[in-house]
């Protein structure tokens, strides 16, 4: 049993009869020779540790960090007061992924998924949404399986890397993959999870990485954000129907060949893009400076 | 190409914040440390590429020696490794250097205790996922998703059919065997990848083979 594309996965749920979620779980069991309860136990315990990064990012006011200060506890405080816009869905959705994102700046612990610096897409999106329908953990389990599936679909076919294939690869694909686990869990089909999982990374293609002097912080922390809405809104124009176009197999390759087109500049060097702007490397200078490199 | 794990994927759970240049770079340190069979006393880290452009802001640095110092990438240790490793008199020293067409990921760590020292180099290719490409000069492969028992041993007739035959005796599969050596009749080095784990008294039956010269059993890193 492999998992090579996502075409190929969705043979197997109807060779097998099983939704994506029960799929995945079969599969790492089989891989790891273990079995699929014991996948889903050790998928709650991912989802305790995101949960518990959402928490203690919301109380970070930045001591580990360089550029950014307290993103999640500033946002809870401006949406407490009524300063921003927006319904409890997407304010929670923006405030989750600042919230990991700034605490994973800060060395804290964090789920990576697929990969650590857009690791707030994933929880900003998906429990935005877990908040919004009163979803189980159970229920949330499955979708996180499914969301593996998106990632292990993607991972076979082309890069997870802001090193190989820029921020489409990183932000891109975590977008995809909560886009896919929200479509389940509004109870879309496993077609559907594809669709959004695809119109989500048609948004990042082109994304490149370019951090400002060598962090994650600037522009990772608020391109989280702005990923993890993405997600959202790509998983309700899969529910509503309109279509991708172009499937999610044949995306993650375009994306892969965009990302080899890309320059090493733009693949996560600090050497170009927004890292190469006066003010970019004014700010390098200064923090080169201040700590002697 | 191996099945990609699930929690590659949706994990691993690691300490921030980048799983290629910080938790990929703490498993490359613990590898290392785990090859020498005990505490490093001296470092010598040389980064390539994406690794040497952005090793302060990812702190590489930091997570190379968590890693030398026996931490985990979860380990909430970490951020104070530096610190951790001068209490613990592990003196370092880092450079830049082209190790040529290799991952851009990639660093060589030489490290040393007291009587023995090591060279692996690796390269952290994403999402925390890492391969080691070369131990002491051999050219191998290993992502440390398997128990592994290492062996350098002279190579002659006779010497691999001994050691998996220890094995073989307490029940331990071997998913992976990998062996190299650097001419004919001279030292060779063998990586089997177990699906169990490897006991103490397997390694030392392992050592009393003739003609094997070190043994380790790495765990799973």
């Amino acid at each position: 049993m492999d998992i090579k594309s996502a075409s190929q996965l969705l043979e197997l749920c109807a060779e097998r009869g099983q939704d994506l979620a029960d799929v995945v779980a079969d599969y790492e069991a089989f891989r790891t020779n273990t079995t699929g309860d014991a996948v889903r136990d050790h998928m709650g315990d991912t989802l305790r540790v995101m949960r518990a990064s959402v928490e203690n990012g919301r109380e970070d006011r930045g001591e580990r960090t360089h550029l950014i200060k307290g993103y999640g506890h500033r946002y809870e405080a401006a949406s407490a007061e009524g300063r921003t816009l927006g319904g409890s869905l997407f304010q929670n959705a923006v405030l989750y992924a600042l919230s990991v994102g700034q605490y994973n700046a800060g060395l804290g612990r964090i789920v990576a998924c697929p990969t650590a610096g857009a690791c707030g897409v994933v929880p900003g999106a998906l429990l935005a949404v877990a908040d919004e329908l009163g979803s189980s953990d159970e229920e949330l389990v499955d979708a996180l399986l499914v969301m593996g599936g998106v990632g292990i679909v993607s991972a076979a076919q082309g890069p997870i890397s802001g090193a190989e294939g820029g921020c489409q690869a990183e932000c891109g694909v975590a977008s995809s993959m909560a886009a896919g686990a929200i479509v389940h869990l509004m109870g879309g089909s496993a077609e559907q999870v594809f669709e959004a999982a695809s119109l989500a990374l048609q948004s990042h293609l082109g994304l490149v990485c370019d951090p400002l002097a060598s962090l994650v912080e600037v522009p990772c922390v608020t391109r989280n954000a702005t990923s993890a809405t993405t997600a959202i809104v790509a998983a309700n124009m899969a529910l509503a129907g309109i279509p991708a176009v172009i499937p999610y197999d044949e995306t993650v390759v375009a994306m892969k060949k965009i990302g080899k087109a890309m320059p090493e500049s733009l693949r996560e060097t600090s050497t170009g893009g927004l890292a190469a702007t006066p003010t970019g490397q004014r700010i390098y200078g200064e923090l080169r400076e201040k700590y002697r490199l | 190409m191996a099945r990609i794990g699930l929690f590659d994927i949706v994990g691993p759970i690691m300490v921030g914040p980048s799983s290629s240049h910080t938790a990929g770079a703490v498993r490359l340190g613990l590898a290392t440390r785990r090859i020498l069979g005990a505490d490093v006393h001296r470092a010598k880290i040389s980064l390539h590429g994406s690794f040497a452009a952005t090793y302060w802001g990812h702190r590489t640095d930091v997570a190379l020696m968590a890693g030398l110092l026996g931490m985990g990438m979860a380990d909430q240790r970490i951020p104070q490794a530096l610190e951790l490793a001068q209490e613990a008199g592990l003196q370092y020293s880092i450079e830049s250097r082209d190790l040529g067409d290799v991952h851009p990921n990639s660093v060589r760590i030489q490290a040393e205790e007291s009587q023995d020292q090591v060279t692996v180099a690796g390269a952290s290719v994403g999402g925390g996922r890492i391969r080691l490409f070369e131990i002491d000069g051999f050219q191998i492969e290993v992502d440390g998703t398997y128990t592994v028992l290492m062996t350098r041993h002279r190579d002659e007739p006779g010497v691999i059919a001994e050691i998996t035959k220890v094995l073989a005796v307490h029940g331990i599969n071997i998913a992976f065997l990998d062996v190299s050596r650097k001419s004919r009749g001279s030292e060779a080095l063998l990586l089997a990848e177990t699906d169990d784990p490897i006991p103490d008294l397997v390694v030392q039956h392992v050592k009393r083979v003739t003609g094997v010269m070190v043994v380790r059993a790495l765990p799973r890193f």
